[in-house]
């Protein structure tokens, strides 16, 4: 096994982690405020890249691209405040399963729109950051072969890590420092009491939805950007999933921590080659495991500790 | 819902408090739909027959998750999973070990019910929300080893070609009846369900087994235990239901009829992978339930159909679509299965949450007190 890989594999994988980590927070979002598990996140992004796509494409509105994004952005937060307003406003007290479904719905119902609006051809998203010439770092303390060891990191990647991360922190600055912010946490925190001091919950509702569209929206354009875009886009929120599980339902905190972790695993399984310990067969088992890792540690999770790492404890009969 | 009577329809007896069929002309009207079932292959297309098939699997799909997320309420988004288990373990049972179709079918229910078992254990320890990322994880899990692990058995990603079902019959007179064909190998008259139209007595056959058995239980102890586990499990225990264990029967049970569905499945299209059924079927599975109506008899065969009806008007709209927007050509069926399924699910969440099995005994019961209900 080359060991000398194995800071690439896990720094590349860590990166990763962080426009998972944009979409984890949409999810932790809307649970916070209203206790909902939004599964149709993905389907959320994918209609919101899609609209920034088509207002920066020839073929749509030709915009600049900044223009593009900060439209963009406006119609997932739109997006999101109809869909609470529309469909899960209603659903207000009934069972868990009705609202869990009702996001099932809700998924197909936008991956079908997205489709017929959009169409299923491939896009070519412009590119954000410069895409040629990578980061070249040399590594102290590790050498390899008597040569100082390098990292090359993608510039996309660790530029996209920085967007990422810089949400993040704005999201904190947000939610320490603003009025709607704190109304938000107080609404997290107990909702009859937040609103006997005047906060009108229904609003927090629609604005989480509103924010979740908007941060999960600027993930996508992250991945795409990288990636290129397609249908298949909403699958990155499969591996938002276990993280936010991992992180803990209502942890902000946990949710970036949960995600990176799941950048790291799903880098470090891509790691074992040929020459691995337990031979070539297994070394490929254990490189295409990467799509279900996230689930692995998921069940591991469920088992031993259901609250994630920093969720709430729950005392609950079972 | 009280049960409404026409006046003067007593019980005399237990017996006759228990019985499903109560009077003559439901007994006339039952024999006369299977009749019309049975015999539609003589005079239905050949799309209809398929179609007749595809609800009939589905059905007994959604009744084992009704068993486990209606009567028990535990949600579970992994019953395409334990199809998938269903369907390969029939076929391999088939193609290594040389078995009968109807041999298959049970061991391949009892795997895929162990297996869903296995699956079930989170719930001793979680449950709601948590459970159902358990079951999602299976989803993701075991088709994901059906591409990957044992290659050489499980053929990867491609996956196995199905043989088809064969029921061996002795040669009368020396001659073969009922359309089959002598096989010289056994020495027997094989008929072979090779197209829909032959298919179709397999999938009747089993869905009136699982539509009665499902039934049963729904209305003996077992069934009276799953639907207080799902009302107030403190109060089950407390009447000496061990929740646990109860649990875990629902999923085994509500696996074993995903794994006869996956069995059938796979010998209808005669070809399975690790894509045959995904995510989108479990979502879609649990989408009948709801459009049928939770935790009925009834509401299983009311949402397979309806939902499975929906899919097929979005394959029927296509071409409008396609010459309002030409350039979504392919695209068209794609966008409107999910868009018809999702907002038909949301209308019943809304307006009918109850579903349609609901509705139905609304009708039932208008039409017994007419002519003093509307």
């Amino acid at each position: 096994m080359n060991w000398q890989l194995l800071p690439q594999f896990a720094i590349t994988g860590f990166l990763n982690g962080g426009p998972i980590a944009l979409i984890a927070l949409g999810i932790v979002l809307i649970f916070k405020s209203s206790e909902i598990f939004n599964f149709s996140q993905g389907q959320m992004l994918l209609i919101g890249t899609l609209s920034t796509w088509w207002f920066w494409a020839e073929e749509g509105l030709g915009l600049p691209l900044w223009a593009a994004i900060i439209l963009g952005l406006t119609v997932s937060a739109i997006l999101g405040l109809l869909i609470e307003r529309l469909t899960l406003r209603p659903m207000t007290g009934q069972p868990l399963l009705s609202i869990i479904l009702m996001t099932l719905a809700l998924s197909q119902f936008l991956q079908g729109m997205a489709i017929l609006t959009f169409g299923t051809t491939q896009r070519n998203f412009p590119a954000i950051f410069e895409v040629t010439s990578p980061y070249k770092i040399s590594l102290p303390f590790f050498t390899y072969n008597n040569n100082p060891m390098m990292l090359i990191l993608k510039q996309n990647l660790v530029w996209s890590f920085g967007v990422a991360m810089l949400c993040v922190i704005l999201l904190w600055a947000f939610f320490q420092y603003t009025r709607t912010g704190l109304s938000m946490r107080a609404t997290a925190e107990d909702h009859e009491t937040a609103q006997s001091v005047g906060i009108r919950i229904n609003h927090i509702f629609g604005i989480s939805w509103a924010l979740a569209g908007i941060i999960g929206t600027v993930g996508g354009i992250l991945i795409a950007t990288a990636s290129g875009l397609d249908l298949s886009l909403p699958i990155v929120v499969l591996a938002a999933f276990p993280a936010v599980l991992l992180g803990g339902l209502e942890s902000i905190p946990g949710a970036v921590i949960g995600s990176l972790l799941i950048g790291l695993t799903q880098g470090l399984v891509a790691l074992p080659n040929n020459d691995f310990i337990l031979g070539a067969e297994a070394a490929q088992v254990i490189r295409s495991s990467s799509e279900i890792i996230p689930y692995i540690i998921l069940l591991i999770v469920l088992v031993i500790r259901p609250d994630g790492l920093f969720g709430q404890k729950r005392i609950e009969r079972i | 819902m009280a049960i409404m009577r026409p006046s003067g329809d007593f019980d005399r007896s237990y017996k006759q408090d228990m019985t499903v069929i109560r009077q003559r002309w439901q007994y006339i009207l039952l024999i006369m739909t299977l009749l019309a079932l049975y015999t539609l292959p003589m005079y239905a297309s050949e799309a209809t027959v398929s179609l007749i098939n595809r609800i009939g699997i589905a059905i007994i799909a959604v009744q084992g998750l009704n068993i486990l997320t209606g009567y028990t309420g535990q949600i579970s988004l992994g019953q395409a999973a334990f199809m998938t288990v269903g369907g390969y373990t029939s076929t391999l049972l088939m193609t290594r070990m040389g078995l009968n179709f109807f041999a298959a079918l049970p061991i391949a229910a009892l795997t895929a019910g162990l297996i869903g078992l296995l699956f079930g254990l989170p719930s001793l320890r979680v449950k709601g929300f948590y459970l159902v990322m358990a079951t999602l994880s299976a989803q993701f899990i075991i088709p994901w080893v059906t591409r990957t692990l044992w290659q050489d058995t499980l053929n990867g990603a491609q996956g196995l070609i199905v043989p088809v079902p064969v029921i061996n019959l002795p040669v009368i007179a020396n001659q073969c009846f009922l359309s089959t064909t002598f096989n010289a190998e056994t020495a027997q008259c094989a008929y072979r369900f090779a197209t829909p139209s032959q298919f179709i007595y397999i999938t009747l056959t089993v869905l009136i087994f699982t539509t009665i058995i499902t039934h049963n239980i729904s209305r003996s102890r077992l069934g009276r235990a799953f639907i207080s586990v799902r009302d107030n499990d403190l109060a089950a225990e407390l009447l000496g239901i061990n929740p646990f264990a109860y649990k875990l029967r629902a999923f085994f049970l509500a696996s074993v009829y995903a794994g006869i569905a996956g069995a059938l499945l796979a010998s209808n299209l005669r070809h399975i992978n690790s894509a045959t059924v995904g995510l989108n079927d479990s979502v879609l599975l649990l989408g009948m339930l709801i459009v049928g109506g939770l935790g009925t008899s009834v509401g299983p065969i009311f949402g397979a159909a309806l939902v499975t009806l929906l899919e097929e008007i979005a394959v029927v709209l296509t071409p409008l679509v396609i010459t309002v927007a030409p350039d979504l050509a392919g695209g068209a069926t794609a966008a409107l299965r999910p868009l018809i399924f999702g907002l038909a699910l949301m209308l019943f969440l809304i307006f009918e949450p109850r579903g349609m099995a609901y509705r139905w005994n609304l009708i039932k019961a208008g039409w017994r007190l007419r002519p003093f209900a509307k």
